[in-house]
């Protein structure tokens, strides 16, 4: 609970608006279409963040959350929704036409909404778990929503997948909407990680990370605690996953709920710093970018993975915090460097 | 009517009981010392009373109502606070953060951040390391700070199990100036202390504890000087205990 400080809102703003200014700088389409990408994961890990760097609860499964929020957005607006009658039948309407083409962002707060209610109950009992056991029962959660992916064909169309309608955005410029929406999730993420982290909300995580059983002494009620944050977290992964859908046009059940996307989201938050506020985005612009170039000098090759999981070693052996708090440690060592600790009696208070 | 007062709890975990009848009776506005060898039952009639072990029979009533059985969370509601044994603190949030959460069930984020700021006031530590983390304190400072934290919901009752454990001298002459200001506010405290000599000089009343009930209840000033205290505090013997048991002097 602390007071605004300008250094932090003039950082905030020159961040946001440095991104804001991207695409209309560098405008050639691959840039912004690894733009895309990099606010996706930006938006993924603060997202995450959120939930699993302030409370200290690893969640392997938040992807399910981002495919939940990939097929509202699909089965709303796709002209060939199986939950409108046959999968095949194109002559069928969609639930809500997309408009302009800007109609499908304009839902994703609703989208964020519902599926954050819809994460309660899942989180309830996934959160009767703690430490490395909430870690697996996460990660079954995922592979058991790729699985209902597959086989609801009813609603997912299974494996031949589900298509949106391509929108009439000026072809010069088709991937800006689709980046600022992107844009708009992060700073929707920000600004709640921000809010939580200088909150009562945020002061209760951050004592149920250091040490649950004190936290529940002091009376926090800490399932509740947790399941709020774990409620915000999984709306917006799942908005992130609803404008994914919209900017590929087509989605299939092991691209919706990927564990590659899951890695994607968690890896940038232990490069940045967890349980900061700026680290999950600076570990996504490192990460993604590299990535997604990597991608394009190397082809179709995974050996991008490789890179991750030698991201993933480095940060461990070198950074075991992050970029972020390591920083934070050295500046304050450059600060008191040469300093004599002198100790202090300690003191008697008055009455 | 007393402030507090608890008649014939037994309580105890699993099987066993641990208290076998406690009565005892605290006066609004005084320090009350439990002392009793190990095994007593001392830290659980403190558990007992901030609602983490629900008493199996007896009664326990605060400020005339009855309060057996209550959560922690309703009974630091109604005024009661615990500071534990162990150490409580988050030794890796900073010291003004394990202050904030002492008054983290208030709903008035301000009044919260006022009362915080009072509290810095009275103890100079927290004004002068209030960005620092709790963990690189020394043993009595974090016990300070406990104790500072258990304030921030203006408590009416504050329960100290032990509070001079593990400290030095100079800690614990800390610590009791502490217990005895914030009396001189006008709280009552219940302080359970192994140091029996120590824990009886700032008190009003003594309470000797042994085998799950309490045996005596007395002046401090007068246990401190009382030959069946020591006998008792030393384990005591059968005859002792019979006499004991029966003694009921006035809080």
């Amino acid at each position: 609970m602390t007071a605004i400080r300008p250094f932090g809102l003039v950082r905030g703003l020159v961040i946001v608006g440095a991104l804001a200014a991207f695409p209309f700088v560098f405008n050639e389409h691959w840039l912004v279409n690894i733009g895309v990408f990099t606010l996706m994961y930006a938006a993924l890990a603060t997202a995450w963040n959120m939930f699993a760097g302030y409370s200290g609860y690893i969640s392997l499964g938040h992807v399910a959350f981002f495919g939940i929020g990939a097929y509202t957005v699909a089965n709303t607006f796709s002209v060939s929704s199986p939950l409108r009658g046959s999968a095949y039948s194109f002559t069928s309407h969609a639930f809500m036409s997309i408009g302009s083409g800007y109609r499908p962002f304009y839902v994703l707060p609703l989208v964020g909404l519902a599926v954050a209610l819809l994460s309660v109950p899942i989180g309830w009992v996934a959160l009767r778990t703690r430490a490395i056991t909430f870690a697996i029962v996460t990660l079954t959660l995922l592979f058991v929503f790729q699985n209902l992916a597959f086989n609801l064909r009813g609603v997912t169309n299974g494996s031949s997948g589900l298509s949106v309608p391509t929108p009439n955005f000026p072809v010069e410029t088709y991937e800006r909407p689709f980046y600022f929406a992107m844009l708009g999730v992060l700073v929707l993420g920000l600004l709640l990680s921000w809010h939580i982290g200088r909150n009562k909300l945020g002061l209760m995580l951050f004592a149920i990370r250091e040490d649950e059983e004190k936290a529940r002494g002091l009376g926090v009620r800490t399932t509740g605690v947790k399941l709020v944050t774990f409620a915000l977290s999984a709306g917006l992964t799942a908005m992130a996953g609803g404008v994914w859908a919209y900017y590929l046009t087509y989605i299939y059940p092991q691209f919706a709920v990927d564990p590659l996307v899951m890695i994607g989201s968690v890896v940038p938050v232990f490069l940045g710093g967890r349980g900061t506020l700026w680290g999950p985005v600076l570990g996504a612009l490192i990460l993604v970018p590299a990535q997604q170039y990597m991608a394009y000098r190397l082809g179709a090759s995974e050996l991008y993975l490789v890179g991750y999981a030698a991201v993933f070693v480095v940060i461990l052996l070198v950074l075991p915090r992050g970029i972020l708090p390591s920083l934070g440690d050295a500046y304050e060592r450059w600060r008191y460097r040469g300093a004599r600790v002198t100790v202090q009696p300690e003191e008697v208070p008055a009455a | 009517m007393s402030f507090l007062r608890l008649h014939d709890v037994c309580a105890g975990y699993g099987q066993a009981d641990i208290l076998r009848g406690v009565s005892l009776e605290l006066e609004a506005g005084t320090v009350t010392c439990v002392i009793g060898p190990n095994g007593a039952g001392k830290s659980t009639v403190l558990r007992v009373l901030s609602g983490l072990l629900k008493p199996r029979v007896g009664t326990v009533e605060f400020a005339g109502d009855p309060v057996g059985g209550l959560s922690p969370a309703v009974l630091l509601r109604k005024g009661i606070v615990h500071v534990p044994q162990e150490r409580s603190l988050f030794p890796l949030m900073t010291i003004w953060d394990n202050l904030l959460m002492g008054g983290h069930s208030l709903r008035d984020g301000a009044l919260a951040r006022r009362r915080a700021g009072e509290i810095a006031e009275r103890f100079p530590l927290i004004e002068e390391r209030r960005h620092e983390r709790a963990g690189t304190l020394s043993g009595g400072q974090q016990k300070l700070i406990e104790i500072a934290r258990a304030l921030m919901l203006d408590p009416r009752l504050i329960l100290l199990d032990e509070p001079t454990m593990g400290l030095d001298a100079k800690a614990r002459h800390a610590v009791f100036e502490t217990v005895k200001s914030l009396n001189e506010g006008g709280r009552t405290i219940l302080l359970v202390e192994q140091n029996a000599r120590l824990g009886l000089s700032v008190s009003h009343v003594g309470a000797v504890m042994d085998m799950g009930v309490v045996r005596l209840v007395d002046e401090a000033s007068k246990l401190l000087g009382d030959p069946r205290v020591a006998a008792l505090y030393l384990g005591g013997n059968p005859d002792t205990r019979a006499n004991g048991g029966a003694a009921r002097a006035q809080g």
